[in-house]
């Protein structure tokens, strides 16, 4: 299980920001995802979280290399992915399958389910048989807990759930090493996200695979990973065990994040400290120098702004942090907040 | 599977699918296969369709004048072009000819019959033209972009400046010189072309546009996701999806068409006269308005009437595929 099936190495994607119609300038870089490095082991699922633009979801567009990184490598089972060709990238896609948001839009509304989740077959037809096809879908349908009579049937005949599970079964049909859900369920609602999950969770297990699971969302994170990274304008700047990040974090933004998760419980609303952040995330397109956190930190001193710090394990810590005054702290709300998460109905 | 949630999540129950509320227990038999077939979005079109009167009226005409057309002797035993009888020259409506007389005696209803014939070809072969070109183009520009997308797109706009009789006149003008010759198919071909030449940058747009809308769907990224090719891409994917806008303006194009090519004829540089079109009678018969207006009349009619349930059937498609409509 220690395996690494993805190596993602300093990986770097800027968008140029252009002026002119004809004579088009490049007069700046939105720094989508900058210098973002990880490992993904085999069977784990490692959660990515971080506030709208911070980059989850540019990341997972790169790792799926449906756009090309500015610099950077991926490696999936020690073979980089970037650079690949043709044929390399079909054998590629293969392995590594995504799960989109938005159920709504991620299926073609002219398909019918069959030919929704046969669709991978064709562009890839050596996986099966033509005489076979139906069948998988079929199966496929069952799996992720679908009436596989309804293979006839339009997307827009079945509820978000129920399309979110015809997203995942398309996902799944190329039997992937890993799957990229990016926010596969935050356009759902609350009851119906505790099934899609369980349903990824039970496919895990059934099929070995490994996720990288991106969400705003951090109880949903915490109820599925096993490992999770914390996103701030495209760099992660925590990175450790679920335990680790939600008990001992150390990097104030995680701090920051995790004292604004709600608790349900009255009782403790007048012991827990919650860390409010003054100002908004600065563009990415010109990010702060040093840290990129300083301009809204409160232990913020004059290193931060010349510095950047390193994702490294610091002193009075167990894993790795991007802060240069990392320490714990204690933070009320996550106790409690992590008993809930131990019940797999009550997540949310 | 110890977790409540996703025990009973599995075993997703039909009867709790949408669209199966009424069936109580769906046996894999034939009947409820038939009830629970599944409607895309032009089916649910068909659906809405068959409920206005509208489209109703204006198909019976479309069907009427298209089986003028393709067989004209079911409605007149006359022939319309050797049955002269000068001895008849603009004699009125009556009990043997219908629609009276023109001025070699030829029977006004039969030519007219036959007429449907020319102006519906000419018509329904220049939508075809117009849209398939047309959106060829505007898939093109609008898929691949940036510096095709702009050369294609001021091409467009350069056809689309030209206006559209004074286009019409030119090119018509400079290739259907008398001395060519006067085949039938060399002329209707030559109206065709000046046709699709000049009205291809608006279904052009249409497409480019709804194709610039359907290309950043998550769809088409989770089919690249898959792997999947630009050919399949836009075949599969982005054609099925930007298909109805230009439907629509097709069925309206047919009647602007039919139009447009008696407006040719009439002027004098479109079909004429060994071919018989509606657009064809007109122009005979505008020296004799006042002397025989039946002559004009019942042509002009017949035009009218044909363009209206075109443009009346276009507008009953555009109301049942817009959903925001509904």
């Amino acid at each position: 299980m220690t395996e690494n099936i993805l190596e993602v190495n300093d990986l770097v994607k800027y968008y140029p920001v252009t002026r002119g119609i004809v004579f088009k300038k490049t007069i700046g870089h939105v720094q989508a995802v900058d210098g973002v490095s990880f490992n993904l082991r085999k069977g784990e699922t490692l959660g990515v979280v971080g506030e709208s633009g911070c980059g989850k979801s540019t990341l997972a567009r790169v790792l799926m290399s449906l756009e090309k990184p500015t610099r950077g490598s991926v490696k999936f089972n020690g073979q980089e992915i970037y650079g690949l060709g043709a044929s390399g990238m079909r054998r590629l896609r293969r392995n590594i399958q995504l799960v989109m948001q938005d159920p709504y839009t991620s299926l073609n509304p002219r398909m019918t389910v069959g030919d929704l989740i046969g669709e991978p077959y064709e562009i890839h037809p050596d996986v099966a048989p033509k005489a076979s096809r139906r069948q998988k879908v079929q199966e496929l349908l069952e799996v992720v807990g679908l009436n596989p009579e309804h293979i006839n049937r339009y997307p827009h005949q079945f509820s978000g759930g129920q399309r979110q599970r015809i997203g995942i079964a398309r996902a799944l049909a190329l039997r992937p090493e890993i799957i990229v859900c990016d926010e596969p369920v935050s356009a759902l609602d609350v009851s119906i996200q505790a099934q899609v999950m369980n349903l990824l969770e039970k496919l895990q297990n059934e099929f070995g695979l490994s996720y990288i699971f991106i969400a705003h969302d951090l109880s949903v994170v915490r109820h599925l990973s096993d490992r999770v990274a914390v996103m701030y304008l495209g760099k992660i700047v925590e990175i450790g065990s679920e335990d680790e990040i939600y008990e001992r974090p150390t990097h104030p933004y995680t701090q920051a994040l995790l004292s604004a998760v709600p608790v349900p419980d009255p009782s403790s609303r007048e012991t827990k400290a919650i860390i409010r952040l003054t100002g908004d995330v600065p563009s990415p397109a010109n990010p702060p120098s040093g840290c990129r956190f300083r301009t809204r930190c409160w232990k913020a001193q004059e290193i931060c702004a010349t510095e950047v710090p390193e994702l490294t394990v610091r002193e009075g810590s167990d894993h790795p942090s991007a802060c240069h005054f990392a320490e714990k702290r204690e933070i009320v709300a996550t106790h409690e907040a992590g008993e809930l998460t131990d019940l797999p109905t009550r997540t949310l | 599977m110890s977790d409540p949630t996703s025990g009973s999540l599995v075993t997703t129950s039909p009867g709790e699918q949408p669209g199966l509320v009424a069936e109580a227990a769906p046996a894999p038999g034939a009947p409820p296969q038939q009830r629970d077939k599944p409607r895309g979005l032009l089916g649910d079109a068909w659906h809405d369709l068959r409920r206005k009167p509208i489209f109703w009226i204006a198909a019976t005409f479309i069907v009427l004048f298209l089986l003028m057309a393709i067989v004209p002797q079911l409605f007149t035993s006359v022939d319309p072009e050797h049955d002269s009888n000068l001895s008849r020259s603009l004699v009125g409506p009556g009990s043997t000819g219908w629609f009276g007389y023109d001025l070699q005696g030829q029977d006004i209803y039969a030519r007219t019959i036959y007429g449907a014939r020319a102006s519906i070809i000419v018509a329904v072969v220049a939508t075809l033209g117009t849209v398939l070109f047309g959106s060829l183009v505007g898939v093109i520009a609008g898929f691949w972009g940036g510096w095709l997308d702009a050369l294609l797109s001021r091409l467009a706009d350069v056809f689309f400046g030209i206006p559209f009789v004074l286009g019409a006149i030119v090119i018509l003008f400079t290739f259907n010189t008398s001395n060519s010759g006067r085949s039938t198919v060399r002329i209707t071909t030559l109206v065709i072309i000046a046709l699709v030449t000049l009205t291809w940058p608006v279904s052009m747009r249409i497409m480019r546009s709804s194709v610039l809308a359907t290309k950043q769907a998550d769809y088409i990224v989770a089919a690249r996701a898959l792997g999947a090719s630009n050919t399949r891409i836009i075949f599969k994917h982005l054609i099925p999806n930007c298909l109805a806008p230009v439907l629509v303006y097709a069925t309206i194009l047919v009647g602007a068409f039919i139009g447009a090519e008696a407006t040719l004829s009439f002027l004098g540089v479109g079909l004429q006269s060994p071919v018989i079109s509606w657009g064809v009678i007109i122009n005979e018969s505008q020296n004799y308005i006042r002397v025989a207006p039946y002559w004009l009349l019942f042509p002009a009619a017949f035009l009218v009437t044909a363009v209206l349930s075109f443009v009346m059937l276009g507008e009953a498609v555009r109301e049942a595929l817009d959903p925001k409509l509904r």
